[in-house]
């Protein structure tokens, strides 16, 4: 409890970090609480109102269906910050594991890096394209179509985005294992797995927070170039990518549709980011004189 | 009042200099834009639109389709009919005449010699004719003197015009292609870019994919024509940026397929350089009703065939009811605008073959579902209904499309009133078009209830069309899948009257038989839900002259007769 609080003293002065989260609580309210008071369903065509401006009926316009605008952003940034939260997990567990085990024993390092160097050359788009053709359907099938939608682009960048947090995490870990105090465990002989999650974990667990959260900022930004592409999720289904997508085509007429998404995504991921940063500065020994 | 006068003063001066100017390559160049490059001159080797189009300014054939969709001679000095002789009585040949005194841009004579060689390039069996479906069924093609051809068929033809009509099968020259036959054709680069022609161009120079550049033919057959002396074709960007090209900056005066949403074309239009105009072949837009059961809990080959009846869509009173629901009307102004027409037909052209069925076009929501209760569908609780623990959720996919998804979206919100469940997919446009019998999304494999896509015919013979709806056309694991009979729709008295069509020859019979086919499989089954017919549309400068759009042969199929005005 005292360690969490200095954290958050040692964030507080940071005006990025703060900036960063105010924002981003601002989003969460505005898709999470939005939807309750905004009762205009994000799909609900209405064609006599296609295409409007700024107005008190549609405070952000309606789209080339009629469509809510703000409606549409509310429920697309909720898909978007959702997919970031849960793909988290992800690439922290598995770039997590790698990373450990790859710092700590020499014999899995070079197998595991060699994994790591290969998953860092696939080309990620084309990868995640195969993914979405082959596995959509049976997944849609148990778990119904917007639930398999997620499920599936969940893991398809979950799996395609550890690699970073991988390497950071062996880099940490090798600098670690030298240190005195593994040694002196070592000496009294502590068994590997009791090493890695009594001595080495909480040492490197600031790197972690760190990757985490710009592991968050890709996913937005994944998520939504998948649904730019016109995948990913049903058609049916806003999605900030999604909004961008079908505000292309009347980009010069209604420059707006194509702003207000691409706008969304660009705040989200700097604020992610900026938190990111905070908690980078907040967390580094060595930056403690600040 | 003065404006008037003033405006038919400056059209007769424009008229007058037009007239006067009727001189060969007198108006400098002219531009055109095609956002899909060519990348060859032979239209044998390429079943591409856009090299098609690009040949057809030097290469000509015996006769074109015009606008309306009728036959006109080109090389040819009249259209073969039975009345003139042309076309045998038992119909197993067809004997077309030549134009006396025609020479090729190199100056020798065409001859009858040069058209039966090239159908026997185009029917090399080492060759890889891309337009070897124009010569299926012919016999032999022979040249009877210098001015006089013909072409024999294996089986009775009540419609011969196939080979040498239209901008896809051209005439080569014999001189110039004999060494370049069968597996020698695709190696002939300079006769495949640089292609001597009896058109009003030539090329002078050949940039793959990039630009084609081309000169007036001095030795074209009018003194006269064409107005321009030098046509460049430039390739690249997309259908947008061809329509600000000629619309907005004016760099081009004529930019190919500007499929584009009507308010983006609207404000291009306004700067008023130009405008765009759409010519009616016998494109729809239409969605495939699934007879069969996609269900993935069949087995992978037995999905989507004909073994197992769909347990919903097999009820024709839920495809009416599904019909009913559908504004054609909103759809279109939405997706085309000026570019669209509503429909209900499967073929809405020619005019002979088109049937008066406009039933569908007054959208009935009330009808719909009084349709659905009267056949047993009722509302569950959440207003979706049922019949026999058949929930009614239907899955409706098409290609990736900022138009199709609006479509989609709009017919989900319609069916959703009278009580069907919808789920969309979209499939990107190379999957779903690509025929790849290993992809489950392809839309032959139709792994859904209902898609949407567009379809037409070549020529203005609808016959091989309607045939593709057949029985024996279902795609299906025997033949990989390739079959055109996408609803699955299977009637033995569709296919006793496609026979006894194919052994008719009075045109307003087979007009008439057209029609019943086409009723068949939308009216009478709603097997095929029509929406909008589609014009093919193109932009083009207001100081471009002589335009005349037509959608069943080239775009450039007049461009002799293009001139500036000014």
């Amino acid at each position: 409890m005292a360690e969490r609080a200095s954290l958050w003293q040692r964030l507080r002065p940071q005006r990025g970090a703060m900036i960063g989260l105010w924002v981003l609580a601002l989003l969460v309210v505005f898709v999470l609480l939005g939807p309750w008071l905004w009762r205009i369903a994000p799909t609900h065509i209405d064609i006599r109102a296609r295409n409007q401006g700024l107005s008190w009926a549609h405070p952000l316009g309606t789209d080339q269906l009629g469509r809510d605008m703000m409606a549409r952003l509310m429920a697309g940034g909720r898909i978007s910050l959702a997919v970031a939260m849960a793909v988290m997990p992800i690439t922290l567990g598995l770039g997590g594991l790698v990373g450990l085990l790859a710092g700590y024993f020499r014999r899995l390092d070079g197998v595991l890096m060699r994994l790591t160097e290969l998953f860092l050359a696939l080309p990620l788009l084309p990868l995640l394209l195969l993914m979405v053709t082959l596995f959509r359907e049976p997944l849609a099938r148990h778990l119904g179509p917007p639930g398999g939608s997620f499920v599936l682009i969940v893991l398809a960048i979950g799996l395609t985005s550890w690699m970073a947090v991988a390497r950071i995490l062996r880099g940490e870990v090798l600098a670690l294992k030298e240190r005195g105090f593994i040694e002196a465990a070592r000496a009294i002989g502590t068994r590997p797995g009791a090493m890695l999650w009594r001595h080495v974990l909480p040492n490197v667990a600031s790197p972690v927070v760190v990757a985490a959260t710009l592991g968050m900022a890709t996913a937005i930004t994944t998520e939504s170039a998948l649904s730019f592409l016109g995948l990913g999720f049903p058609p049916d289904y806003p999605t900030l990518g999604r909004l961008l997508h079908d505000a292309m085509d009347q980009m010069q007429q209604y420059p707006l549709r194509a702003l207000l998404p691409g706008l969304m995504i660009a705040v989200t991921v700097l604020a992610v980011n900026a938190v990111g940063e905070g908690l980078r500065e907040a967390l580094d020994p060595r930056s403690g004189s600040r | 009042m003065r404006i008037k006068v003033l405006l038919m003063g400056a059209a007769c001066g424009a008229a007058m200099t037009g007239m006067a100017r009727a001189e060969r390559g007198v108006d400098g160049q002219v531009n055109v834009i095609m956002w899909q490059a060519p990348s060859t001159m032979n239209p044998y080797l390429s079943t591409g639109s856009k090299d098609i189009i690009a040949a057809s300014a030097v290469l000509e054939p015996l006769a074109v389709f015009v606008p309306d969709g009728a036959l006109a001679p080109r090389l040819a000095a009249e259209i073969p009919s039975v009345a003139n002789g042309g076309i045998a009585t038992d119909l197993r040949s067809v004997t077309w005449k030549l134009r006396p005194g025609l020479i090729w841009s190199d100056g020798s004579p065409v001859t009858a010699a040069d058209v039966a060689f090239t159908a026997a390039y185009c029917m090399d069996p080492a060759g890889g004719c891309a337009q070897l479906a124009k010569f299926d069924g012919i016999d032999k093609v022979e040249a009877l003197d210098p001015l006089t051809l013909r072409i024999s068929f294996a089986t009775p033809r009540p419609d011969p015009f196939s080979a040498f009509v239209g901008a896809q099968t051209p005439v080569l020259q014999q001189a110039q292609f004999r060494g370049c036959t069968g597996a020698a054709a695709p190696g002939c680069t300079q006769q495949n870019f640089q292609p001597i022609g009896t058109g009003p161009f030539r090329v002078t120079g050949f940039r793959t994919n990039d630009a084609v550049l081309l000169e007036a033919n001095p030795a074209y057959r009018d003194p006269d024509k064409p107005a321009f002396a030098t046509l460049v074709l430039k390739g690249g960007g997309d259908a947008a940026a061809a329509a600000r090209a000629v619309l907005e900056t004016g760099e081009y005066d004529y930019a190919w397929n500007t499929q584009l949403a009507p308010d983006v074309i609207a404000g291009m239009e306004a700067k008023g350089l130009g405008r765009v105009e759409a010519a009616f072949g016998s494109l729809v837009e239409l969605i495939h009703v699934n007879l069969s059961d996609p269900s993935p809990d069949l087995p992978e080959a037995e999905r989507s065939t004909l073994k197992h009846p769909h347990p919903i869509l097999s009820d024709p009173a839920v495809r009416r009811a599904l019909s009913l629901a559908i504004d054609r009307s909103l759809l279109t102004d939405i997706g085309y605008g000026p570019a669209g027409q509503p429909t209900c037909n499967l073929v809405p052209a020619p005019a002979a073959w088109a049937s008066d069925n406009t039933a569908c076009l007054t959208q009935d929501i009330a009808g719909a579902r009084a349709l659905l209760d009267g056949a047993g569908w009722v509302p569950g609780s959440d207003g979706i209904r049922e019949k026999d623990g058949h929930r009614l959720h239907l899955l409706f996919q098409t290609s990736v499309n900022a138009v199709r998804q609006d479509f989609q979206a709009l017919i989900k919100q319609w069916w959703q009133e009278i009580g069907v469940e919808t789920e969309l997919k979209s499939v990107d446009p190379s999957v779903f078009f690509g025929g790849d019998a290993g992809s489950p999304d392809t839309f032959q494999k139709f792994h859904a209830d209902l898609e949407m896509f567009a379809n037409n015919f070549e020529g203005s013979n609808p016959e091989p069309y309607l045939a593709r709806q057949g029985c024996d056309k279902v795609p299906g694991p025997d033949n990989q899948w390739q079959g055109e009979n996408i609803s699955r729709y299977c009637n033995p008295e569709y296919d006793r009257l496609l026979a006894e069509m194919s052994q008719t020859v009075d045109p307003a019979e087979r007009g008439a038989m057209g029609r019943r086919l086409n009723d068949m499989l939308t009216r009478d089954s709603d097997a095929i839900i029509p929406l909008v017919y589609r014009g093919t549309s193109s932009a083009y400068a207001n100081t471009l002259g002589g335009v005349v759009l037509n959608a069943w042969d080239s775009e450039l199929w007049n461009v002799a007769d293009w001139h500036r005005t000014r």
